[in-house]
Parts: C-alpha cells; structure tokens; sequence
C-alpha cells in the first residue's frame, strides 16, 4: 500500500532534483564562462517543451521502444534505490533488490539506446553508441570493482544496511576508506555522461551522438530519463559513501554537494578522446582500485 | 503646427507586430497558453551559416550577448532545432540544403532570416545564383535586417519572436503546410532538375499529424 505514494513521489524528487541540479549546472558554467546564464528552470521548459512537439519521423517498432527501454532502466533504478534511511518511507521497492541488482539496471539505458539508434541506421548515432560502448568497457571494471570492494568492506549487499552502518561523520566510507572513493568518482563522472568523458554526445564531433535522430516527444522521454538516472546515480553514490540521508532536505543538501564536486571536475577539464579515456581508466583509476583491495582484504 | 499623437515609423513595431494576433489571444485555453509561453520559453536554434550572418551567431551565442539567458540554444541536429537561423544569402545550392534541414525540423518549428539579402538579395540583387527573396522558398516568419545585423538586433529578433509566440502565432510551418504546392513549385522553379526529392516533405502532403 505504501508503495502506491512512494513510487510517484520517488520519481517526482529524482525529477525535480533533475532538472534543479542540471538547471543550476548550466548557471554554474556560465558564471565561469563570465555569462549570467538561464534561469534554473530553464531544463523544465526545455523538457516539458519538447513534450509538446511532434514527432514525425519513424525507423521502425525499435526506434520508439529504444528510449521507452531506456526510461524503463532508469525508473526501476530510481525505485531500488532508497533515498532516505530510518524511514519507512521513499524506500521503493529496495526491500526486494539490491546493490548488484542496481548495477544491473544502470546497463538497461545504454542497451536500449543501443537497439534504437541500431534501428535508426544513422552513422552519427552508431558512432555515438560506438564511443559509449567502449567507454563502458574503461569505466565499468574500476566504477564495479569500487561497489564490490564496498560490498566486501561491510560484509553486505543491501545499500539499506550499508547506510545504517554510516551514521555519523567518522564511520562515512567517505572516511573510513576515502580510497574506494577515489576509485569510484572518476568512472561515476564518466558513467553521468559529463565532461571530460562525454565523448558519447559530443555536440561538435557526432552532432549529438546517440540522440541525432530524435527530436520532438522521444527526445523529451530521453532528456527525463537522463535527469533521472543520473539522480538515481548521485543517491546511489551519497547512500554509499556519505552516509545516506534522514531526511529530503539533507538528501538534497549532500547531492548538491557531490554534485558541486563533479561539476567543478567537469568545468575545468576538456573532453578526453575515447582511447584517451579508457587508457586512463585502465591506468588510473584501476591502479588505485588494485591498492584498494589490498588495503581493504588485509588491512 | 506638427503635433506628435502617436506612434511613428519604427516605434510602432510592437504595434504592428502583435496586431494580428489580437483576435488568437482570446480563443486560446489556458493549456494553450501554457504550452506556448514553454515554447518561446526555449528555442533551439539551427544556425544555418549560409553566409556572412553566421559570423554574428558567435557572440551571440557565447559571453559577450549571452543568449541562453533568453533560454536561445544551439542545437546539433535539425531534427532537435526550434528555430532555424538563415544566416545571410541563399546561393541556390545552399537552399536545397536549407529546405533539406528545414523539412526535418519538428513542429511546431520556425524561421529567422538575417540580414538585407534575404529580404531582398541585398548586395547579390543581380546575381544569377542567389535566391532573392527567401520568403518564396521557406515561411519566414521574422526578418533582421541589416547588413549585417549587430547581435544585438538579432536579440531583439528573437524577443519579437518569443512575443508572438507567446502571443499565440501558429508559426510559418502551418503556412507551408497549407500551401506546399506553392512553396515546391517556387524551389522547383529555382532548383529545377536539381530539385529535392520529396521523402522529408510527403508526410506534410498526405495531411501528416502535427
């Protein structure tokens, strides 16, 4: 029964969290690139705007089961995800998954993302998939070994226990293993999509990547479920490694701050090429994976 | 004496600009309304740099003028654009191009055209492979004139827009729609062997949903 208010509210806070934080994004870049930018609803209306457009062009059954695969994946992983802790309430249906379901899920987006602009047949999308698959394949081994090495560190997989075994500043993963962190952040920042690895919609090079062929309506379904996945991403992160939340105003309060911390990452660093970014993932990030796991199994 | 009354000249542009939507402002539901304000609320924009103009869409779009304040953006594709910017004159190669992109546009999509040669060939006026007068092959719906227009003109280009649209203008798409005929048999004029073909276009003639 609690469900039936818990599901629409979870995904109306991951919406409105959405469009707020990526509205605030585009008034962040433009303070640094000394402009004053849109106003912080300014994704609203481009979101319900392209709702309200045609959409005329068709490729086939797959090119509209594409994106609606694509809004599935990131509405079941907003619902597995608990947003808040000592609460019965916004928990969704996290009782029944898990940390590894989760993971599972953050893949179901660029499956059907995959299938649409297959379908599509445009050589800008295929080559937006192309770049994303072989980024996926940099940042999945360090981004997966971080969430396991979490797993392993609290002996759990449910990110319900992980939070409740965080409750204060000093037992924070953030804290206790700031390494797991380090290992995490970079793929995480790859995995929103945002600079310096989005060479997937890279808007000068592959004319928008993957979403080259939709406009209108679809374009619209695709713009909400990247707000939200990426919503879902930055609590799944702060129930990881800082502790969860008691409340929506905390909630709120600490993924603005990652979020503050990713944006400032991707403000200042340009876009890597595709091979650029999975070297450094196999390097970087993996190296310190490697360290983690020997620092968090023997010591 | 000379008295002045009221407006002249230039200064009753806002006049004359919303003067023939006085009639659409009030058959409009409040979900029109709504829908409309969004519209204009968030244009992307197909910068079509056919010609000079396309050296004024930079400032415009980056520090200096800023657009995105006014929710102005670029866009990548056609397929994803409000508004497609024509950026000075029409070689006729180029407007096969022009139509191209236009006809992939979503609806409810829009036309800005910049600078004198669009209006009237401008310094091209006797060139034997410009377009003279964009209106005849694409519904403009605003013209900047100029030559070329600062980026401040074209700003209050798209503030005019953002008004009409808000206003309530059903936008130059719905006039292509209803008189394809005429616009095909103008760019075939022009365009000649070299037409287009019709496969972005055909399902604006079978009564295509909007």
């Amino acid at each position: 029964m609690r469900a039936l208010i818990d599901v629409p509210l979870m995904l109306l806070v991951t919406y409105t969290m959405g469009f707020f934080m990526y509205g605030f994004y585009r008034q962040f870049m433009a303070r640094i690139q000394n402009r004053r930018g849109p106003p912080i609803w300014q994704n609203l209306y481009d979101n319900l705007k392209f709702f309200s457009k045609s959409e005329t062009l068709s490729h086939g059954p797959m090119f509209f089961l594409g994106p609606m695969i694509m809004m599935a994946g990131a509405v079941t992983t907003v619902l597995f995800i608990p947003m808040l802790k000592d609460t019965a309430w916004l928990q969704g249906f996290s009782a029944s998954g898990n940390l590894i379901l989760v993971m599972f899920l953050m893949v179901v987006g660029p499956l059907g993302n995959a299938l649409a602009v297959g379908a599509s047949g445009n050589p800008f999308g295929v080559m937006g998939v192309t770049r994303g698959l072989t980024r996926l394949m940099g940042l999945e081994v360090p981004f997966f070994l971080g969430l396991a090495l979490i797993m392993v560190q609290y002996e759990t997989v449910s990110i319900s226990a992980i939070m409740a075994a965080q409750p204060t500043l000093a037992e924070w993963t953030l804290v206790t293993n700031p390494l797991i962190f380090l290992v995490v952040l970079l793929p995480f920042i790859a995995s929103l999509n945002a600079s310096p690895f989005d060479v997937v919609g890279a808007p000068v090079e592959v004319y928008s990547g993957p979403r080259v062929e939709f406009g209108g309506r679809l374009l619209g379904i695709l713009m909400t479920q990247n707000m939200m996945l990426s919503m879902a991403k930055y609590v799944l992160v702060v129930a990881l490694f800082m502790g969860g939340a008691s409340n929506l105003l905390e909630l709120f309060v600490k993924v603005f701050v990652l979020f503050m911390l990713t944006a400032s990452i991707s403000a200042v660093f340009p876009r890597l090429r595709t091979e650029q970014a999975v070297d450094f993932f196999w390097r970087i990030p993996l190296g310190l994976g490697v360290v983690a796991v020997i620092l968090t199994l023997w010591i | 004496m000379y008295h002045k009354t009221g407006c002249e000249g230039f200064q009753c542009e806002d006049q004359t600009l919303g003067a023939d939507l006085a009639g659409v402002r009030d058959e409009q539901t409040v979900v029109d309304r709504l829908v409309a304000w969004l519209r204009q609320r968030s244009l992307f924009v197909l910068a079509y740099g056919t010609g000079c103009g396309a050296i004024e869409i930079r400032p415009l779009m980056t520090s200096r003028y800023d657009a995105e304040r006014f929710g102005i953006i670029g866009a990548a594709t056609p397929r994803q654009a409000d508004v497609l910017v024509i950026s000075g004159y029409l070689a006729i190669k180029t407007l096969k191009r022009v139509i191209r992109s236009y006809e992939q546009m979503q609806e409810p999509k829009y036309v800005i055209a910049l600078g004198s040669c669009t209006i009237n060939g401008g310094m091209y006026w006797d060139s034997y492979n410009t377009v003279k007068q964009v209106d005849h092959y694409l519904p403009v719906d605003l013209f900047v004139n100029g030559c070329m227009p600062r980026p401040e003109a074209l700003i209050e280009g798209f503030v005019a827009l953002q008004k009409r649209i808000a206003d309530g203008e059903k936008g130059g798409w719905l006039r292509y729609r209803e008189n394809l005929d005429w616009y095909k048999a103008n760019q075939r004029r022009v365009l000649g062997a070299n037409m287009l073909p019709d496969d972005t276009s055909a399902w604006l003639q079978v009564g295509g949903q909007a």
